[in-house]
């Protein structure tokens, strides 16, 4: 319940920043958008009109109290462009962003695991440092020149595989390779030194000393508990996807959330961007809370240990 | 005894001490990095990068921005031994120029950003009640979305170009530097010689000069070298999006935006960018492990 409550402000200072960003832009919303239905400049009788039907000429923070009221229902106003609600806008595009984002996922954490695990259990061995490199190099090459490399080597030497756009599932290859690669590092590293952490610890030596198999020591005892920093971890690499997305949708012209905020930013479609930001920073918070819930119920020591608190407490 | 009853002497046998030891430690420092042999290697690719773009004027062959129509997209002769571009502007000559732009965007932000950050940081933490906890919440907000998302934010709203770039990576990187140097602030508080400075009636300034900024430096240069290398990929991603420094600019980010219609015909375009970019970024981060395990080897990289 406390944890909710920190969450709030953070929440509101989000939306804030969204809101205050967009009044920070030049050039007059009203016009903007009355310029686009009128097909012509609007009068300054049709800009006064508009003002006070949408209540612009009201404070700032009056305006921000009534928009951030707005938001938390899910409306966060129309699209510049189009005038069509942004959260429509933002939600018809989410199949096609998850369309990557959750194989790339998937990909990411079934390599950091394997890879991870290895080299924990291999250590200082080939796939080891390799394992190292790798995540080396994961942090220094921007994500769009893996993308552009990869196209160059599979789409355009080899001629594997499409160069762009949606289509078959040969279309989904390099974007969600990109995706997976780009952030499988820091959880294949955690993963390791995680796992080296528990092989050190007593309960192991019991089990080895038992005589079990080391495949069941490290699978059974070992691996269970390294895997507690790396399950919340996991969705901690949630920023790491978003920038992915909007990257990879960019490089491939994915017609995806990211690529829509991408081009929404060139058609001076703020009400999109502020919405972007919003929806992202509402996912942020969401998954923080179910990182910490998760926290809790898979760590016996942190369950036993509230529980205890909330007896003491009544 | 003497000491103690003399704040005066006190202090300036403390400053005495650490003038005599600071140029010894800085020496132990510099003898740490160079045995370890990864920091060795960042060392020589930061150094090399940012000699050749300082050197850029007098290294390249033409004028980075000399348009010639004869030899477009040109591969690698001895006159362009990186080739050309497609409007035969000298490939080598524009990454060597480029490195002024990407690294130098990226040092005067670091700068900028290690300096809001340690006084916003001492500031709530020195003082703490709610300019702390004001503070604090901003501090969430910035970290509690990607850098990237904050950055295509402001940028979004400000427009492209060289200040909004600026702008929107010191907007949303302080913030990283205020609560690292806010928590060491709070411990070294409490701290013996600080408590006991102010016990013997030192003003807040001596005492966040003299006691407080010394010790927080050394852990925020180590963050600055892990911190730079982000600085430049976001950077590069604001040039691909073609939100950055525009063009004709030889930025590596934007060049290789202006590389994409080229890609299947002369991928070269993109790769000496994408190249300088990635070799520039491992440089920094190498650099940065190598002082993180030698000046401070508890400060993790928060992600």
């Amino acid at each position: 319940m406390r944890r909710i409550l920190v969450l709030v402000p953070t929440w509101l200072g989000i939306s804030f920043f969204a809101f205050a960003l967009a009044s920070l832009a030049p050039g007059d919303p009203a016009e903007l958008i009355l310029a686009r239905e009128l097909d012509e400049p609007p009068t300054p009788a049709q800009l006064q009109a508009f003002r006070e039907r949408f209540g612009l000429d009201d404070p700032f923070l009056v305006q921000y109290g009534r928009w951030v009221a707005n938001a938390v229902t899910g409306d966060l106003g129309v699209s510049f462009r189009s005038g069509d609600p942004v959260f429509g806008e933002l939600v018809s595009r989410l199949p096609a962003t998850l369309q990557i984002a959750v194989p790339g996922f998937t990909v990411a954490v079934l390599l950091a695991l394997l890879v991870g695990v290895v080299s924990a259990v291999r250590r200082n061995s080939l796939i080891d440092h390799g394992s190292r490199v790798g995540a080396l190099l994961a942090d220094s090459v921007p994500s769009f020149v893996l993308a552009y490399l990869l196209i160059i080597v599979f789409s355009v030497v080899l001629g594997l595989l499409p160069v762009a756009g949606r289509g078959g599932p040969e279309h989904l290859v390099l974007p969600v390779l990109t995706l997976a690669l780009a952030t499988t590092a820091s959880l294949m590293r955690l993963t390791r030194s995680s796992l080296l952490e528990v092989l050190g610890e007593r309960y192991v030596r019991t089990a080895r000393a038992m005589g079990l198999p080391e495949r069941w020591v490290i699978l059974r005892h070992a691996l269970r508990n390294a895997l507690i920093p790396v399950v919340t971890f996991a969705a901690l690499i949630f920023g790491g996807f978003v920038t992915g997305t909007v990257i990879v949708e960019t490089v491939f012209a994915w017609p995806g959330v990211g690529k829509f905020v991408v081009d929404s930013i060139f058609d001076r479609d703020y009400a999109i961007i502020q919405g972007f930001v919003v929806f992202t920073g509402t996912v942020f918070v969401l998954i923080n809370l179910a990182v910490d819930l998760l926290y809790v119920r898979l760590d016996p020591r942190i369950r036993l240990a509230v529980d205890a608190e909330r007896g003491r407490g009544g | 005894m003497a000491v103690e009853s003399s704040p005066e002497v006190g202090d300036h046998a403390a400053t005495r001490r650490a003038w005599q030891a600071a140029p010894g430690r800085r020496a132990s420092v510099l003898r740490g990095l160079l045995r370890d042999r990864i920091a060795v290697a960042g060392m020589l690719l930061v150094g090399l990068f940012t000699a050749a773009a300082l050197l850029a004027p007098m290294l390249a062959p033409h004028d980075p921005n000399a348009v010639d129509a004869t030899v477009r997209l040109a591969s690698p002769s001895l006159q362009h031994p990186l080739g050309t571009d497609e409007l035969g502007r000298d490939m080598l000559s524009r990454i060597l120029f480029g490195g002024r732009w990407s690294l130098g965007i990226a040092a005067a932000a670091t700068i900028a950003v290690m300096a809001i950050g340690i006084v916003v940081g001492s500031v709530a933490g020195y003082y703490g009640g709610a300019l702390d906890t004001a503070i604090m919440r901003v501090v969430d907000v910035l970290l509690a979305l990607p850098d990237l998302v904050l950055y295509l934010a402001i940028v979004g709203a400000l427009g492209s170009g060289l200040r909004n770039v600026l702008i929107a990576l010191i907007g949303v990187s302080w913030a990283r530097y205020a609560r690292i140097v806010r928590g060491l602030v709070l411990s070294l508080r409490e701290r013996e010689f600080v408590r006991a400075s102010e016990a013997l009636g030192a003003r807040d300034r001596r005492l966040m000069l003299r006691h407080i900024l010394p010790n927080v430096v050394p852990p925020v240069v180590v963050l600055a070298s892990l911190q730079t290398g982000g600085l430049i990929l976001g950077l590069a991603a604001l040039g691909f999006f073609g939100l950055g420094v525009q063009p004709p600019t030889p930025e590596w980010g934007t060049m290789i935006n202006q590389s994409r219609l080229f890609l299947q015909t002369a991928p070269a375009l993109m790769v000496w960018p994408g190249l300088a970019i990635s070799l520039t970024v491992l440089g920094f981060n190498l650099l940065g492990d190598g002082l993180r395990d030698v000046l401070d080897p508890r400060l993790e990289p928060d992600r």
